[in-house]
């Protein structure tokens, strides 16, 4: 039976309850929500005197109505030391979202840690360390003294490049402004570490380099832009499940207002289904592709463009280079950029070339070119926003095939004017500010390759869990538990010891071949199950934490409970850390190594914040912050006036282009020449396997389901990691909904439930990405691209069953995710 | 959803204080002059209500009703095939809110898969599967409304599994 919380009734906001401005913490499109906390024993009442909304609560509230909340919006928790209840529910008010929730986001108070409701119970409240055989938990100095010694010892006694680090870039979360600068400072000026990681991939590296060489961000429009427009191009994006009110709030309004819609993507996606219902089908175009042939499509598209005479050529000619090539290709450039002229001696591609390596009809990528640039009857230019996402960004070839679709908004003059922009669509908010990571180098390192050839010997990771979410998982696990293992043994060996006979010890296990490792999380993560020393990190709302969207909206998400037991926010434990390594360093009378250490006397985030993000933008403070409330101000600050903050609303408005860095302004075309799988045994495994293993997300989960791993309302839809199969597929291998099947290649085995889908195509089946109850990465191969970008999105397998239905997986939903109406 | 039948509305029912009161009575002399009396009960009263016959009921046809009063619209119906919790004889009897609980509009039942759909929005409940949001966008599963048939096969309605939109209490109070 489905999960039901038996709430028949919830405590009333009172009048005078505290609110405090808060933005989702989870994907990139940052709804606004109010949070309202007030005594354990207070409430409010049904009269509007009673109550914060003013309104008559004793009667029955009607669609979208301001003043209601539900039961996964409550909680108690606590704030300065006491319990208080929580309200966290949608803003009205807010731009972005205008009062909608999102099934993650509306679920934000139930997953905060409560010792009173017993919400969040997973969470860490203490530092761990490895010692009698198990975790044992302990004090912050002692943690951090033994994080300090063994990373100093290693540090000195090798060189910097022994410690690796895996560390989020993102905003939202325990991410942001605050969290990125304390890490960054730590190992961008401290250190110089260059063997370093983002959380979902094995460097430290853009995910989006061609746009940036191109000389454009790729976040340049406002989501405004989708109700202005002509036409909504989509590659490689469910906007529906995974920016659930962009695509509500502002896609839904262009397509209601005669916008049409392309979606480019192998599989027919909810977005899809709904445009149709919104838009009618007759104005949504579903390009369903081969996997991994997009940028043939792109050039052809463009091709088709060029050839009609649909480019805006002013735009060209006062906006883009003239002079033929402008950068060489080369091992950190996997394409040459230059003129659209240049581009197009490499992109020509006829639209009949195209549909045969696209599997789609030609008269439909004609249609596409004409929806996206063919002028109006009266001569006017079509306004078209691309967005994109993983489907591209993890595909085939990163960066020419990004470049190939950058191509296309630069050629049509879709950049910074109403109605344009061509911009990834993100997951995670964005929160990036660090010193330059110049001395990383491009290509950056493959860190995942550097751990598993046995280099390194300490491992610090913040909130990243590779055992998830990176590739080539399965070699991975066995190669950083062999090696963490190790140094567990050694640990062991050496109980009863002082602590320089410990660090020894460590030390010697390191140096024959093992891993010292150290997990900053919320949570005891599966990759945490290796760790030596593990530190509690606190999340947004439990510190303030900034961060800014898909449109460059920075927000101030205020701090309204208290971090849960002795956790801190990463910026914090980052501080300490390097105020360790000093005392550390001096102690091994290493003065010049520990002053680098120095200047982290931070006693709050704020203080990172202004150590940070205010150092080189001094007009962005907290306070301006906070009264910009939860709309905020888009990025780049320009001003403060009339007590404002003044931003930016879309980028590349007077049409000169920056990201590069080139000084002529000029935005660069991308020569995307297609040569098949650009990455290392993709042919050979597509050709070995009966099913392409398409990893997908689904609304429901956040990520790789940290925080929702521990929500029944989640698990009890979801039990195991969906897998969409063809029901003709499924009997074909003797499947029922439900039952638990393994899906197997060369790289290694991974498991999920059978789950079926009319629309599947045959061959292809979807897997939920990230699952802690299966991963998918194990069985994707380590193929990345010249700068090391990982092609998660194209694995192959076999599959078989492992078991019938449990009773749990019997029990759920296996209808069409698809509206009927 | 058009209501095609309004229900038998029962009385709410009214609060009993006996208990405490006679223990009140009993107590010391020295009281303060206005006692705090507290509702005695952890959860809501909800009514009784008479919604219909099983006779009624077509089988995959759902019939209009409200619950726990007339401002809460639900549907009861009689699915053909049995499904947990389900009441009466073949066990298919199953009654819903048909607010949506992601943002209140009204849903619409598709009867090829007897799932109740959100025109708004898009989120879709399984009618046979206690009510699970199949897709969508509310972090409730569909109230489920509790029922109980009688000898007569009256069929009642005495409950609700989770609380219904547009309400912080799902009997509303005055």
């Amino acid at each position: 039976m489905a999960y039901k919380r038996f709430t028949d009734r919830l405590p009333i906001i009172p009048a005078d309850a505290k609110e405090h401005n808060v933005t989702c913490h989870y994907c990139i499109v940052g709804c606004g929500y109010n949070a309202y906390t007030w005594p354990l024993n207070k409430q409010g009442g049904p009269a509007p005197s009673e109550n914060k909304f003013g309104q008559d609560l004793s009667q029955q509230q009607y669609q979208d109505a301001e003043a209601w909340y539900t039961s996964s919006m409550y909680n108690v928790v606590k704030q300065d030391g006491k319990d208080v209840h929580l309200v966290v529910m949608p803003d009205v008010n807010c731009v972005v979202n205008s009062g909608l929730g999102s099934i993650r986001g509306a679920r934000m108070a139930e997953n905060r840690p409560s010792k009173i409701t017993g919400t969040q119970q997973q969470r860490l409240s203490d530092p761990m360390v490895w010692r009698n055989g198990v975790w044992q938990p302990t004090s912050w100095d002692d943690a951090m003294d033994l994080v300090a010694r063994v990373t100093a010892r290693v540090a000195t006694e090798g060189s910097e490049d022994d410690l690796v680090v895996s560390m989020f870039d993102h905003g939202g979360s325990a991410g942001g402004y605050e969290n990125t600068w304390g890490t960054g400072k730590l190992y961008f000026e401290s250190m110089k570490i260059k063997n370093c990681r983002i959380h979902n991939r094995p460097a430290y590296n853009s995910e989006v380099h061609s746009t940036r060489d191109m000389g454009v961000g790729e976040l340049n429009y406002a989501y405004e832009d989708y109700e202005l427009t002509d036409t909504i191009f989509m590659v490689g994006a469910n906007s529906m499940e995974t920016q659930t009110n962009l695509y509500l709030n502002h896609m839904v309004p262009g397509l209601r207002g005669g916008a049409r819609m392309v979606v480019v993507d192998p599989r027919r996606t909810l977005t899809v289904h709904s445009s149709e219902q919104y838009a009618g089908p007759e104005n949504v175009l579903h390009l369903a592709i081969n996997e991994g042939t997009d940028m043939v499509l792109f050039n052809a598209i463009l091709t088709h463009i060029v050839d009609n005479g649909w480019v805006d050529a002013d735009f060209i000619a006062n906006s883009t280079f003239q002079g033929g090539e402008a950068v060489a290709q080369d091992s950190a450039y996997p394409a040459g950029l230059g003129s659209l002229d240049y581009a197009m001696q490499t992109c020509r591609t006829s639209v009949e070339e195209a549909a045969g390596i696209c599997g789609v009809d030609a008269a439909d990528i004609i249609k596409a070119g004409e929806w996206i640039a063919q002028p109006h009857d009266d001569g006017s230019r079509r306004k078209c926003v691309t967005c994109y996402e993983k489907g591209i960004i993890w595909g085939n070839d990163n960066y020419r095939t990004i470049g190939a679709l950058v191509n296309i908004a630069l050629a049509t003059g879709n950049l910074g004017r109403e109605g344009g922009g061509v911009c990834r669509l993100g997951g995670h908010q964005e929160g990036y500010y660090r010193p330059g990571d110049a001395h990383v180098g491009r290509p950056a390192e493959y860190v995942d390759q550097f751990l598993i050839r046995g280099l390194g010997g300490v491992h610090h990771i913040w909130a990243c869990d590779h055992y998830k979410t990176t590739l080539n998982a399965a070699e991975f696990k066995r190669v950083h538990k062999r090696r963490s293992d190790m140094v567990k043994d050694a640990i062991d060996a050496a109980a009863g010891g002082t602590r320089e006979q410990v660090v020894d010890a460590i030390v010697s296990a390191i140096n024959a071949g093992g891993l010292f490792v150290v997990d900053v999380d919320i949570i005891h993560s599966q990759i945490g199950q290796n760790a030596h020393v593990i530190l509690p990190a606190c999340e947004a709302n439990e510190m303030n934490l900034t961060s800014m969207n898909g449109e460059r909206r920075l927000r101030l998400s205020e701090r309204y409970m208290d971090p849960f037991g002795n956790s801190k926010p990463d910026c914090l434990i980052a501080a300490e850390m390097a105020q360790n390594m000093e005392r550390v360093l001096r102690d091994m009378g290493n003065d010049a190594y520990a002053d680098q250490f120095t200047g982290y006397d931070w006693e709050t985030e704020e203080d990172a914040f202004m150590d940070g993000y205010n150092a080189g933008n001094p007009e962005v403070t907290y306070d301006r912050l906070r009264a910009m409330g939860n709309n905020g101000v888009q990025e780049p600050v320009v001003g403060y006036e009339n007590g404002q903050l003044v931003g930016t609303e879309r980028l590349y408005t007077d049409g000169t282009f920056d990201r590069h860095g080139r000084d002529d302004g000029k935005a660069l075309f991308c020569a995307a020449g297609w040569r098949g799988w650009q990455a290392a045994g993709k042919a050979r495994e597509q050709a070995a396997h009966r099913f392409w293993i398409n990893n997908v997300r689904a609304n429901i989960f956040w990520q790789n389901q940290f925080l929702d791993q521990d929500n029944d309302f989640v698990q009890d839809r979801f039990p195991y990691p969906f897998i969409e199969m063809n029901p003709d597929d499924m009997v074909d291998l003797g499947l029922a909904p439900g039952d638990l099947i393994e899906i197997i290649n060369d790289n290694g085995v991974t498991q999920g439930m059978a789950y079926p889908v009319s629309t599947a195509k045959v061959g292809q089946v979807a897997m939920v990405f990230g699952s802690p109850a299966g991963s998918q990465g194990n069985v994707v191969n380590p193929g990345v691209n010249e700068l090391v970008l990982p092609d998660y999105k194209h694995c192959w397998g076999d599959i078989r069953k492992i078991s019938d239905a449990t009773a749990e997986t019997a029990a759920i939903s296996f209808k069409s995710k698809e509206i009927v109406l | 959803m058009k209501c095609n039948r309004m229900v038998d509305m029962g009385r709410r029912q009214v609060l009993r204080g006996g208990i405490v009161g006679a223990a009140g009575a009993a107590a010391a002399t020295v009281l303060p002059a206005e006692q705090a009396k507290a509702q005695g009960l952890a959860r809501v009263a909800y009514p009784s209500n008479r919604l219909a016959n099983i006779a009624d009921l077509a089988v995959n046809e759902p019939m209009d009703i409200g619950y726990p009063d007339a401002d809460s619209p639900g549907v009861l119906i009689k699915l053909g095939t049995a499904v947990e919790g389900g009441v009466g004889p073949d066990g298919d009897i199953v009654a819903y809110s048909v607010l949506c609980p992601h943002k209140g509009w009204m849903l619409s039942y598709s009867a090829d898969d007897k799932t109740l759909n959100c025109p708004g929005h898009h989120s879709r409940f399984d009618c046979e599967a206690g009510g699970q949001q199949t897709w969508g966008h509310a972090t409730n599963n569909l109230p489920q409304f509790d029922l109980r048939v009688d000898d007569q096969g009256d069929i009642f309605v005495e409950g609700v599994d989770e609380l219904i939109y547009g309400r912080l209490s799902n009997v509303l109070e005055s």
